[in-house]
């Protein structure tokens, strides 16, 4: 996907590149039997799991597949802010269990 | 003598399975091999009219599975090549007159007398498809270059490697070299890149494909149309010859890079 967005730079895509990256596209989700909406949810369900370990900016967060020589990858796309909003009852949490420094 | 039996199927319909499977038959039989083509299209059969035997037909598949003549009698010679048979679809029944059982018995019992069984398989993915699999030692996909048929063959690829008749080999039917080169077709580079099976032909989009249809002349008997030539190489390489890809208007780059796909 990438070397292809480097050759449309200049100039329009053909057609003929439209249709391979449409089809490669819609063959990852075939192959392994996702659909572009269960892939949403998907998402929503990452961002709630990881939005509990660290905060993340959940509106750009991407979730895409994608096909290499070898195989399909999920690729998930995950801009993080910083430790997680309840950062203080974490820390808490973490000084009674490891009797760190106080 | 022992046949081979090969299933040509596709999922999508109306890119060729028929076309290919009665040239094909025609090919191997020009080139002294004895042949029989089967249509497992049952309901909607369609080699018959192709291979231009419509008017022979008394007995059909569906009533050599039931007993109701024996397997001989429902083979139809073909009019030029005295090598080359048509075991018909029976064209009132369904795709649930015959089981994948009885496909494959069927075939068992013409083995011993011919060289190559050429299985015309129906398009989709349901009983049609899976009586045409059944007794498959190797698959021809077809496919031409839209996107929905690539799809669809993507889709085959895989049932057909499942069922552990895999793989299966690649024919790009109707391919037009002065589209691909304008940059509005897929190219077989593309397509092979995508599908990832060996390549065994390209037909080229050929306005003699209709008009051997009207008359039922196989184009693979015209020695002067580009796809007749596509289907004469190509069963040259069922039988092991190394016959190079033709040179399409165009695709000097893409035959280098298609021999190390073939040999890869």
């Amino acid at each position: 996907m990438g070397f292809l967005d480097r050759l449309f730079r200049r100039r329009e895509p053909t057609s003929r590149e439209i249709a391979k990256e449409r089809l490669q596209l819609v063959l990852v989700h075939d192959r392994i039997k996702i659909s572009p909406g269960t892939l949403d949810k998907m998402k929503d369900e990452l961002i709630e799991v990881i939005s509990r370990y660290v905060e993340i900016e959940a509106s750009s967060v991407e979730v895409t597949l994608a096909q290499d020589k070898t195989h399909s990858r999920l690729v998930a796309n995950i801009p993080v802010i910083g430790p997680p909003r309840h950062s203080a009852s974490r820390q808490a949490a973490t000084k009674s269990g490891a009797g760190g420094d106080g | 003598m022992t046949a081979r039996v090969i299933t040509v199927t596709s999922g999508k319909g109306g890119v060729g399975k028929t076309t290919t499977t009665a040239n094909l038959g025609v090919a191997l039989a020009m080139l002294g091999q004895r042949v029989v083509t089967l249509d497992a299209d049952i309901g909607l059969r369609n080699l018959d009219v192709v291979m231009g035997l419509e008017n022979r037909i008394v007995y059909d598949l569906v009533d050599a599975v039931e007993g109701h003549c024996r397997l001989r009698q429902a083979l139809i010679r073909d009019k030029r090549l005295s090598e080359l048979f048509l075991l018909p679809a029976a064209q009132t029944r369904d795709k649930t007159a015959v089981s994948p059982a009885q496909m494959i018995e069927l075939c068992d019992q013409l083995r011993p007398d011919f060289d190559y069984i050429l299985v015309d398989s129906p398009a989709g993915i349901e009983q049609g498809y899976r009586n045409a699999v059944a007794p498959a030692d190797e698959v021809i996909i077809v496919t031409t270059p839209a996107v929905s048929a690539v799809r669809d063959a993507d889709r085959i690829v895989g049932l057909v490697e499942a069922e552990g008749k895999g793989p299966p080999t690649l024919i790009i039917n109707r391919l037009a070299p002065d589209m691909v080169q304008r940059g509005q077709m897929l190219s077989t580079e593309d397509i092979v890149e995508i599908l990832a099976i060996d390549l065994l032909g390209i037909v080229p989009e050929d306005k003699q494909i209709i008009i051997s249809t009207n008359s039922g002349a196989p184009v693979a008997l015209d020695g002067k149309s580009p796809s007749g030539q596509a289907f004469r190489n190509i069963a040259g390489r069922i039988l092991g010859q190394d016959i190079p890809f033709m040179p399409l208007k165009g695709s000097a780059g893409m035959l280098g890079r298609l021999t190390r796909f073939i040999r890869g």
